[in-house]
């Protein structure tokens, strides 16, 4: 039965490459009875979205910028 | 990907300011200006050719350091080529997190243990929250990061990053794997060990 250690690669490569039938039961047998795993699984989903809203979300707006609209005195 | 939301690249000051600040950097990492302004130079060219993935300058500075900091990487390997001293691989010395992390049996130590993250969702609206993100992206090494930004801000497929880096599928499942388990790590106790 794999170790956490090759569970956590394999959740990594999951995120770039579809993992075959055979990986894909092993982790989910690892992860049943693992909860530090089950909880990297959830966080490489994520990182992925963090990395995404990181990028692509605008910086709220803040005082400086943004208050174009204000009539000038 | 959004053309409309992208940054404003015509944005001079933005654009000065960021030149500015990748050449003191580069300055200090390799104590020659002409190395360090061609470093910056092409760091630039090469990072600005996808900017419009980003609508996020913070996200978008990190990633152009993410380039520079490759280049330094590549030019003072080379240096030490040269001066025929033996370089350490990059992979190799700071690939010893996972040894932290697990214990012989492969399993977690019990203080590493990933801890559930609750609604991640909600980060995305907390501006100290992606100060947390910056610093912790800063924190990988140079390939690791340049590997991880290229795949999660890029959208570069496997074969593009590899064709780009130089480097086999293996490897780059390695480098990927390593900034996960860097970043997760360190968002996990600067972040929400603390919320």
């Amino acid at each position: 039965m794999m170790n956490c250690r090759e569970a956590t690669r394999l959740m990594s490569e999951s995120q770039d490459r579809k993992l075959t039938l055979t990986e894909n039961a092993e982790l989910k047998f690892h992860n049943i009875i693992c909860t530090g795993c089950r909880n990297f699984d959830r966080q490489m989903g994520s990182l992925r979205l963090f990395m995404k809203e990181f990028a692509q979300t605008p910086e709220a707006p803040d005082n400086s910028a943004d208050k174009d609209d204000r009539p000038e005195r | 990907m959004n053309e409309a939301t992208a940054i404003d690249l015509t944005d001079e000051a933005f654009l000065r300011e960021l030149r500015e600040q990748m050449l003191k950097f580069a300055r200090l990492q390799l104590n020659d200006e002409q190395l360090a302004e061609d470093a910056v130079q092409e760091a630039l060219i090469g990072a600005l050719k996808n900017a419009r993935s980003f609508a996020r300058q913070a996200a978008l500075k990190t990633w152009v350091f993410a380039i520079l900091k490759n280049k330094i990487a590549d030019v003072l390997r080379g240096k030490y080529r040269r001066n025929e001293v033996s370089d350490d691989d990059e992979c190799n010395k700071s690939g010893n997190l996972d040894d932290e992390l697990f214990n012989d049996g492969g399993h977690w130590n019990a203080d590493e243990r990933p801890v559930n993250w609750g609604a991640p969702q909600k980060m995305v609206y907390d501006e100290q929250f992606w100060k947390v993100m910056d610093a912790c992206l800063n924190h990988l090494p140079a390939n690791q990061a340049r590997a991880f930004m290229m795949r999660e801000f890029i959208e570069l497929t496997t074969d593009e990053i590899c064709e780009s880096m130089e480097v086999t599928v293996s490897n780059l499942n390695v480098m990927l794997y390593r900034a996960r388990l860097r970043l997760r790590e360190c968002l996990e106790n600067r972040w929400f060990a603390k919320t």
